[in-house]
C-alpha cells in the first residue's frame, strides 16, 4: 500500500478517535464546575493560537510579514467583535485584503 | 420530542452554517488543487477529504509528504494539528451527552471548526434548546459543511492549476478562524484568553509538532477561567 493511503487511513481513524473522545466517554454524566468554566474558553483559546502564526508569517509570502494580510486580519477581528456577525467579518476581512493588495501594500 | 421542533433546529443549523460555505469551498478547492499538483489521484484526494475532513491537518500531511518525511512523523504531526478537536469534543459533551451513542459518533465524524463554531454560537444564543434540538442544530450545520468539503476537494482536483494566484485564497483560512472566534470576545475573561493564546502561540511558533499551539491553548484556557473566577469573586 502506498504511503499516501497509509497516511489517509491512519489520519482518518486517529482524527475520529480524537473527536469521539469526550463525546463517547462522558455520555450524560455532568462535568464538574471548574471543567465547564475552562471549556467555555476553548474557542477563544484555540482559534487565535491557530491564526496568529498564519497571520504574522503567511506562507504565501514565504513567511515574511505582509501589511495587507495584517490589515485584513485586524478588520475581520474588529467587525466580528463589534457586530457579532461571522459573515460580516469574513466579507469585511477579504474585502480589506483585496483592497490592500490592490493599492499595493 | 416534536418533529417540528427538531426540523426547525436543523434548518436553524443550516442557516447558521451557511456563511461558512464561502470559505469552506475555496479551502477545499485549494486542497484539491495542491494535492493534484503533488501527484495524488482522485481516489486519494476524495478519500482523504471524506475520511479526515480537517483542512489544516490535510494540508499538513500533504506538505510533509512532499518533503519526504517518514510516514509515522507525518501521521503524528497531522494528528497533533487535530488535537484541538478533543477540546471541542469535551466542550460539546455537556450539550450533547444525553443523545444516543451512535448519534454522538456521527457528531464526532462531522466535528470540524465550522460545525463546532456554528453550534456553540447557537447554544449560547438559545440556551433553552433541548439536547435533541442541539444535535439537530449541529447536524444542520454539518449537512451544509461536510458534503461541500468533499465536492470542493474533487472540483479543485479537476480544476488543477486553473486558479489565479491573485485571489489570495491562502488567507481565506485565517480569516475564517478569526470570524469564528471574534464574536466570542464578550468579556474581559475572553479577551484575556485570546491575548494569552496569541502571545504564547507566537512565542512558541518554532516548536515542532504543534506543541506551541497546544501550550497556547492550555494557558489561554487557564487565563480565561482564572480572570472569570476572579471577577466573579469580586462581584
Amino acid at each position: 500500500m502506498s504511503q499516501v493511503w497509509i497516511v489517509i487511513l491512519a489520519l482518518g481513524l486517529g482524527t475520529f478517535l480524537i473527536r469521539f473522545s469526550f463525546l463517547g466517554l462522558i455520555g450524560d454524566r455532568a462535568l464538574p464546575g471548574w471543567a465547564l468554566r475552562l471549556l467555555r474558553f476553548v474557542p477563544v483559546a484555540v482559534l487565535p493560537a491557530l491564526v496568529a502564526p498564519l497571520t504574522v508569517w503567511p506562507s504565501a509570502t514565504g513567511g515574511a510579514p505582509d501589511p495587507a494580510r495584517l490589515i485584513a486580519a485586524a478588520v475581520a477581528l474588529a467587525i466580528g467583535a463589534l457586530t457579532r456577525s461571522v459573515l460580516g467579518a469574513i466579507f469585511g476581512g477579504m474585502a480589506a485584503l483585496y483592497l490592500a493588495l490592490w493599492i499595493g501594500l | 420530542m416534536p418533529r417540528a421542533a427538531l426540523r426547525r433546529a436543523f434548518y436553524q443549523g443550516m442557516r447558521d452554517g451557511a456563511p461558512f460555505l464561502i470559505v469552506v469551498a475555496p479551502f477545499g478547492l485549494l486542497f484539491g488543487v495542491v494535492a493534484r499538483e503533488a501527484g495524488w489521484d482522485m481516489a486519494q484526494i476524495l478519500g482523504m477529504s471524506v475520511l479526515v475532513i480537517a483542512g489544516a491537518s490535510q494540508f499538513t500531511a500533504l506538505q510533509m509528504m512532499e518533503e519526504q518525511a517518514p510516514t509515522i512523523v507525518v501521521i503524528l504531526t497531522a494528528l497533533a494539528v487535530n488535537l484541538r478537536h478533543a477540546m471541542y469534543s469535551a466542550s460539546l459533551a455537556p450539550h450533547l451527552g444525553p443523545i444516543p451513542l451512535w448519534k454522538r459518533a456521527l457528531v464526532a465524524y462531522c466535528l470540524v471548526d465550522q460545525t463546532y463554531g456554528t453550534a456553540m454560537n447557537r447554544y449560547a444564543l438559545t440556551p433553552a434548546l433541548s439536547p435533541g434540538e442541539k444535535a439537530a442544530v449541529f447536524f444542520g450545520a454539518a449537512a451544509v459543511t461536510c458534503p461541500l468539503w468533499y465536492a470542493s476537494s474533487v472540483t479543485g482536483a479537476l480544476i488543477g492549476r486553473g486558479l489565479p494566484a491573485g485571489l489570495a485564497l491562502d488567507f481565506a483560512v485565517p480569516i475564517t478562524f478569526i470570524a469564528l472566534f471574534a464574536p466570542g470576545l464578550r468579556s474581559p475573561a475572553h479577551l484575556a484568553a485570546a491575548f494569552v493564546s496569541v502571545a504564547v502561540a507566537l512565542a512558541l511558533a518554532g516548536l515542532p509538532y504543534s506543541l506551541g499551539l497546544l501550550a497556547a491553548a492550555a494557558l489561554a484556557m487557564a487565563a480565561g477561567a482564572g480572570v472569570d473566577a476572579a471577577l466573579e469573586r469580586r462581584a
